[in-house]
């Protein structure tokens, strides 16, 4: 079984918590949840809508052919009849509107609706019953409950879906993110809101109390970038993040971090540019940004998340890699990612390791602590400021010696590059291969990155099952960018099809460059619209 | 316990105010018997931002304007760090003035001396954002066409609760300016007024030597409104001392758990601990 709902309606009119209940009641109720959010930058009215997908199985995606259309306004069910399948159903206004007003609310028709479609599928009513009382503020539960009672009583069941244990949780890329950031110790992040990146800020703040995580909502981006700076050099794990935007400002402090060996992550939610852009959609055409951005040469890595699960993990791997080599670590999620919905299994907290590579006096070497000592792999110890009584640590962004102080030295200069570089050096032996998912040896290789993963999962499933001779590269480490998969894989492969949702191709070009080959085809896609499984098939069906 | 500060060889202009900054700062540090592991002297990018160089303590030697912001970051990472803010006139409040408007709304225990010099020195002559309007420099060399800003006064309508002036020719002074702002719990702007011997020849030594006078014994510095027309005072005679002083809730005091509890850098990290957080999205 695999089905598809759309809710969609007007800015405030209730739909987030109807997406909410539903995706969460599925959940409860044993199934797998893919649901993806369509809203506008706005607060009220325009339109909004969600599709909520889910079956007995693992699922990837989101759909864009619907079972039901639930039209919370009138011009829903016009905008999205294409999408409604032949046997769908729309649930109007119209149809529940004599109980809005018998229970003379408007406002719960979210509720009512829920609980008309629970009855339309033959699901049970009383998962939502308790998810209601254990999340509404006391005065709205008893009207909700009667409106979900009541749209319930008045649909009939055309499905009569079985329940079976529930083993998953659900949730989306930014608390994922967040999640990962307090696993792995994070004590410090600070951001400016910005779509669609403020999710990541909302979950540090949630916990901070919880977790002595101090949380500062910054001036502007500029002061983000160097006040999590000063907080890692101080000795804590520091994050911060924004969109493309946000990002941008915190560019002169990237090559800061670069500079003073300070570690940090940092995550850039894409969204599509130039400029302002789309604020509430999503694109991944911040890729060569990621790599290049920031004034002279120093080694960054760059992690594309692909999945919640990955956006876990990874996040906290960064902290780790940070500290290790004393680099900024950027993350890159989009629009896509940070609101989608999944379901998935509970993270393996156990998975999680804290490596902090923090030396104590033992480090201290000389008769004067030197924070940019020579070493052959280009780390210097660090030992943090006020810890070692007689030593201090002295950081600085103008070039510098071993002990931090500033210099003119044209060998001290030649010198210091050299030892920064090296790290980069270090680095590209911990970088991880691509996900390879389909056949052995493809004879077509869809190569792609970041949150695109979960469609083109779909569209290769789908493709082997009919035969085809495909297989795809899913990128997550990306600077430094690996190369020996993709270079066995595409010397073997007749196609090399590019998916990836920006115009001018990036991480093609990435390829050219770091693996000496080119893709055959390319789809790309910028309408600020991601990927479901069903258009990147049908769009790779198209070139084969 | 060893609180004395080295000291290494600066590369400033003969003559210029930063040496007797440095000294007094030295003074002040050892006379408060903090020692140089305690400290952290955070600053930007200019002839005062070469400070952290120049004496033995811990430094984040950043970027241009952007002195404030590490600042915070360190204080909140390890409330038991003494930090200084330690820049000039241009980095403190032309590039870095968002942040140190914002500074002053947290009220974060930091102590930011300001050498102003009302100039800019490290780029060769052109006019800081306390330039004097008319002032004839290297770039404005028709005149400074804007207004000053006056930091005091600036500082004062945001609300910052303690906020002084000194003046770098008279160092017992700036001495006991520079101890009560590191005392002071929350955020301390001390504006030090100096020469620049190779650029300013307005604003010289002997300029400012005629002009300030320390504010009178029964000043009082808990009159806001005295203090308002004290900040405004820069013409024939300029006031120094600390013009205001209130005491007021830290930043970092209104995190609880910055609060009560051991800085957020020796704290215990352990992943499961974050394990229940799974509930939420049961």
């Amino acid at each position: 079984m695999d089905f598809s709902v759309l809710v969609g309606g007007a800015a405030g009119q209730g739909m987030d918590t109807f997406s909410h209940l539903f995706e969460k009641t599925l959940k409860r109720c044993g199934f797998h949840v893919y649901a993806y959010s369509d809203y506008m930058s706005r607060i009220r009215g325009g339109h909004n809508f969600f599709y909520i997908r889910f079956s007995d199985e693992k699922i990837y995606s989101f759909s864009e052919k619907v079972h039901v259309i639930f039209a919370m306004d009138k011009e829903t069910a016009e905008i999205h009849k294409s999408k409604l399948r032949e046997d769908g159903f729309v649930l109007s206004e119209d149809l529940i509107a004599d109980i809005l007003k018998k229970l003379k609310n408007p406002k719960v028709i979210n509720t009512v609706g829920l609980g008309y479609i629970l009855k339309y599928f033959g699901l049970p009513m009383d998962v939502a019953v308790q998810l209601i009382r254990q999340e509404f503020n006391e005065n709205i539960i008893d009207i909700n409950l009667k409106a979900l009672e009541e749209g319930y009583n008045l649909a009939k069941s055309r499905y009569s879906l079985s329940t079976s244990k529930d083993e998953n949780i659900l949730i989306n890329g930014n608390q994922a993110v967040g999640l990962g950031a307090v696993a792995a110790g994070c004590k410090f992040y600070c951001g400016y809101p910005m779509t669609p990146s403020t999710g990541v800020l909302n979950f540090m703040a949630t916990h901070s109390e919880d977790f002595g995580i101090a949380i500062d909502q910054v001036e502007d981006e500029v002061a983000a970038l160097n006040m999590a700076l000063g907080a890692s050099y101080a000795g804590v794990r520091a994050m911060t993040g924004s969109s493309g935007g946000g990002f941008a400002l915190m560019v002169e402090a990237l090559s800061l971090a670069g500079m003073l060996e300070v570690p940090v992550v940092l995550i850039n939610v894409q969204r599509p540019g130039p400029a302002t852009g789309f604020p509430t959609r999503t694109e991944q055409a911040d890729l060569r940004f990621m790599i290049h951005a920031g004034h002279g040469e120093f080694p960054r890595m760059v992690i594309a998340l692909r999945d919640v699960e990955d956006a876990f993990y990874q996040t906290a791997r960064a902290f780790n890699i940070a500290e290790k080599y004393q680099i900024p670590v950027l993350l890159v999620s989009d629009q896509h990612l940070a609101d989608s919905v999944t379901t998935v299994k509970p993270f393996d907290f156990t998975k999680i390791k804290i490596e902090r590579y923090i030396s104590g006096s033992e480090a201290v070497t000389d008769e004067e602590y030197k924070r940019y000592k020579f070493t052959e792999s280009g780390i210097s110890p660090r030992i943090l400021p006020g810890k070692i009584p007689g030593q201090v640590v002295l950081v600085d962004s103008d070039e510098h010696d071993e002990w931090g102080h500033i210099t003119e030295s044209a060998d001290i200069r030649t010198k210091m590059v050299d030892k920064r570089l090296r790290k980069f050096d270090l680095l590209k032996e911990e970088i991880q291969e691509p996900w390879f998912i389909g056949k052995d040896n493809p004879e077509n290789l869809i190569v792609c990155w970041g949150s695109t993963y979960g469609a083109v999962k779909e569209a290769v499933d789908e493709l082997i099952e009919e035969g085809y001779s495909i297989g795809a590269l899913v990128f997550g480490d990306i600077w430094p960018f690996p190369t020996k998969g993709l270079l066995e894989l595409g010397k073997n492969a007749k196609r090399i099809i590019d998916v990836e949702q920006n115009a001018t191709a990036q991480l093609d070009s990435l390829i050219r460059e770091e693996a000496l080959m080119k893709s055959t085809d390319k789809i790309l896609k910028y309408d600020g619209r991601p990927f479901s499984g069903e258009e990147v098939y049908k769009r790779v069906k198209e070139v084969l | 316990m060893n609180c004395e500060y080295k000291l290494y060889e600066p590369s400033w202009c003969p003559g210029c105010g930063n040496y007797m900054i440095r000294t007094a700062l030295k003074m002040a540090l050892e006379e408060l018997k903090i020692e140089p592991h305690e400290v952290v002297l955070v600053s930007g990018i200019g002839q005062a931002a070469k400070m952290p160089h120049y004496i033995k303590v811990n430094g984040f030697n950043g970027l241009h304007g952007r002195a404030i912001p590490p600042a915070i970051g360190i204080k909140l990472a390890n409330k038991d760090l003494k930090v200084i803010v330690e820049s000039g006139d241009g980095d403190s409040y032309g590039e870095g003035g968002n942040h140190f408007i914002h500074a002053i709304r947290r009220n974060i225990d930091i102590a930011h001396f300001v050498h102003d010099n009302q100039i800019y020195g490290l780029t060769k002559g052109q006019g800081s954002p306390t330039t004097a309007m008319g002032q004839k420099t290297t770039l404005q060399f028709d005149g400074v066409k804007v207004e000053p800003i006056k930091p005091l006064a600036l500082a004062l309508t945001m609300g910052a609760g303690f906020v002084a002036r000194g003046f770098s020719g008279d160092i017992p002074h700036l001495v006991y300016l520079m101890k009560e702002a590191i005392k002071y719990k929350g955020y301390a702007l001390v504006d030090i007024l100096q020469p620049c011997v190779v650029w300013n020849k307005v604003n010289t030594f002997a300029w400012y030597k005629n002009r300030v006078y320390h504010l009178p014994d029964d000043y009082d510095y808990t009159n806001k409104e005295e203090a308002m027309k004290k900040a405004l005072e820069f013409d024939e005679r300029i006031p120094i001392g600390i013009l205001y002083r209130e005491e007021k809730e830290t930043y970092e005091d209104r995190f609880d758990f910055i609060k009560n509890g051991p800085p957020l850098v020796d704290r215990q990290l352990n992943p499961m601990d974050a394990e229940r957080l799974m509930e939420e999205f049961k």
